[in-house]
């Protein structure tokens, strides 16, 4: 192979160009919604220049720069980070800052709201209902110890096994593309949705936690793990490998386990004992006071 | 609370089957629902058949009668079919719901490897166990009587 | 607490299912391959062979057995269905005194069935 001359770009953003067509160009299709003028929502076509390696996100603000200057959508860091821009996107719910045009491997775009929400304008989906269900299931760490959690002292112990029973549900971002995904949820307002439920298992599942029993009254109910028949969708679209579906699951052998009386109950971890007789190095400087 | 006026957006029924790109797990999933109706419906009709067995040979032999012929058999079939799928398919939904076969929490490096994919091995099995069970089922319907 | 307990009880009554309704499927569908308890020979719904299975405690019980989980578990299913539809909570209510009815209803016609079957079977 000859080497690369300087500028050239390499036979890989060659490829992504390549499925654009020679034009690099491509056809927008967006789903409008003006709750003051329109009846219903319609479909309105744009066609954009595109580049190797631009995102559905950076096409929509071009759009908006050239062609579209009303067009509403929820964004903000850009960096599949804050969850804002969860988007229906050819068929599928994902986030617009982490989708590349070039991987839908087609000339048009397809942008519409998350479906199962209401919309509220354009692109901008009504969430109020999934973070209701979210506080709901109580998302937070529940104990008995009131004063030490309000102003702590020490740490709570927890080891890295421990840590890993959890960790990875706490990486959801509340973006709402499994809500969008769910087929439960497409037809059932009662349903808690994957979201609510993969964090109540987050929270169950935490060495720390003690609220499995004030968690139950939501959960053992029709809002509850099951309604989810394990159709995949939500673990399918997560864009931060969450796996709803696999914490629903999980949960549901809790509840089962605990309907059976054989789910075993073990008490919350202890406060780490504090060190005594560590000095403070003097070249550390001394914590702040506290502001709350 | 925002005052907002949204426009309902629910993808409703149509979200159980289609409107939007699915993986395979779904279709398994509407599958198992049409499948499990059908049974039912099925079941109830063979409750009552079955039960002239109780007024002895005579009416057993008519009430057979009355449920025989080719399209009735093939009829059967469909619902050995059903029951098969249903049968195999709900073995791995119940090792699965129970929290069997879907991996342990994990870190999520990306590309991702979710759930889906370690219980792939189990939904490739099921199918292809329901579907030996079909046609074992139909030689002994069509072929072997 | 309702859910839990309910689905408790589809996976359980699923289990036994698929014991029973693996037999029963054996026995009537597969017989030429397996030839499971059809001492007549023929046909397993021939009536020499019904009357066999007919006088047999084992058959009598586990089919009532079967009767009770099959209903039980095609009509949670069925309530699951209708439920995720999103009905109201009227709705909800009518379908949950309907389905405990049809359910009932039906596991009295085949049990007395499988009861009568058996004394039948007996005396002749
Ligand atoms: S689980 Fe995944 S898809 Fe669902 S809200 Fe969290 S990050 Fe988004
Ligand atoms: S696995 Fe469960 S929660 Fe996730 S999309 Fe499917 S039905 Fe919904
Ligand atoms: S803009 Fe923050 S996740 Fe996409």
């Amino acid at each position: 192979m000859p080497p690369a001359l300087p500028g050239a770009r390499p036979d890989f953003i060659q490829d992504i160009a390549m499925t654009n067509g020679n034009s690099e160009h491509v056809t927008y299709r967006v789903k409008h919604f003006d709750p003051d003028r329109d009846q219903a929502p319609r479909w309105q076509e744009y066609r954009i220049a595109s580049s190797a390696g631009m995102t559905v996100l950076e096409g929509l603000w071009q759009l908006k720069e050239t062609q579209a200057p009303g067009l509403a959508w929820r964004a903000s860091c850009r960096m599949g980070v804050c969850g804002s821009c969860g988007m229906w996107i050819n068929g599928k719910a994902r986030l617009a800052c982490n989708t590349q045009i070039a991987e839908l491997e087609s000339s048009f775009v397809t942008v519409a709201p998350l479906p199962n929400f209401d919309i509220v304008r354009d692109l901008v989906p009504d969430l109020t209902p999934m973070f209701d269900a979210h506080t709901v299931v109580l998302p937070f760490l529940i104990r008995s110890d009131r004063a030490e959690q309000e102003s702590p002292t020490v740490e709570y112990h927890q080891s890295r096994e421990e840590l890993e029973r959890y960790l990875q549900f706490s990486y959801c971002i509340k973006c709402g593309c499994c809500m969008a995904a769910c087929p439960t949820f497409a037809t059932d307002a009662l349903y808690s949705g994957p979201m609510p439920l993969t964090q109540a298992q987050r929270y169950n599942s935490d060495s720390r936690d003690d609220g499995f029993g004030q968690r139950k009254t939501v959960l053992a109910g029709t809002a509850g793990p099951w309604r989810c028949h394990y159709a995949g969708e939500c673990s399918r679209v997560c864009p931060k490998g969450v796996d709803p579906a696999k914490a629903i699951q999980l949960m549901k052998r809790e509840l089962v386990l605990d309907f059976l009386r054989l789910r075993r109950h073990s008490r919350p971890t202890d406060l780490v004992e504090k060190p005594e007789g560590i000095k403070r190095r003097p070249d550390i400087p001394e914590a702040p006071a506290r502001t709350v | 609370m925002l005052d907002v006026r949204g426009h309902p957006n629910r993808l409703g029924l149509w979200g159980w089957l289609g409107g939007g790109r699915w993986g395979t797990d779904r279709y398994l999933y509407t599958l198992h629902r049409l499948t499990g109706l059908g049974l039912l419906g099925y079941f109830v009709l063979h409750i009552i058949v079955t039960s002239s067995r109780a007024f002895g040979q005579q009416a057993w032999e008519q009430a057979m009668a009355r449920v025989s012929g080719p399209l009735f058999l093939i009829g059967e079939y469909l619902v050995f079919i059903a029951f098969a799928f249903h049968a195999i398919n709900g073995i791995r939904l119940v090792l699965i719901e129970l929290g069997i076969g879907v991996g342990k929490p994990i870190e999520p490096v990306y590309p991702y490897r979710t759930s889906l994919d370690v219980q792939r091995p189990l939904a490739v099995g099921a199918v292809l166990l329901a579907a030996v069970l079909a046609v074992v089922g139909g030689l002994d319907f069509f072929v072997w009587h | 607490m309702r859910d839990q307990s309910l689905w408790t009880w589809h996976v359980i009554a699923g289990v036994v299912i698929l014991v029973f309704l693996g037999l029963h499927m054996g026995v009537m569908h597969l017989d030429a391959l397996l030839g499971l308890f059809n001492p007549e020979g023929g046909h397993p719904i021939d009536w020499g062979n019904v009357l066999a299975r007919m006088k047999s405690g084992f058959f009598t019980v586990t089919y009532v057995v079967l009767l009770g989980a099959a209903l039980f578990h095609g009509l949670y299913g069925l309530r699951n269905i209708v439920y995720e539809l999103g009905p109201g909570a009227g709705l909800r209510s009518a379908v949950n005194a309907v389905l405990w009815i049809a359910g009932l209803a039906l596991f009295a016609i085949g049990s007395w069935a499988a009861w009568a079957a058996s004394r039948l079977a007996t005396t002749l």
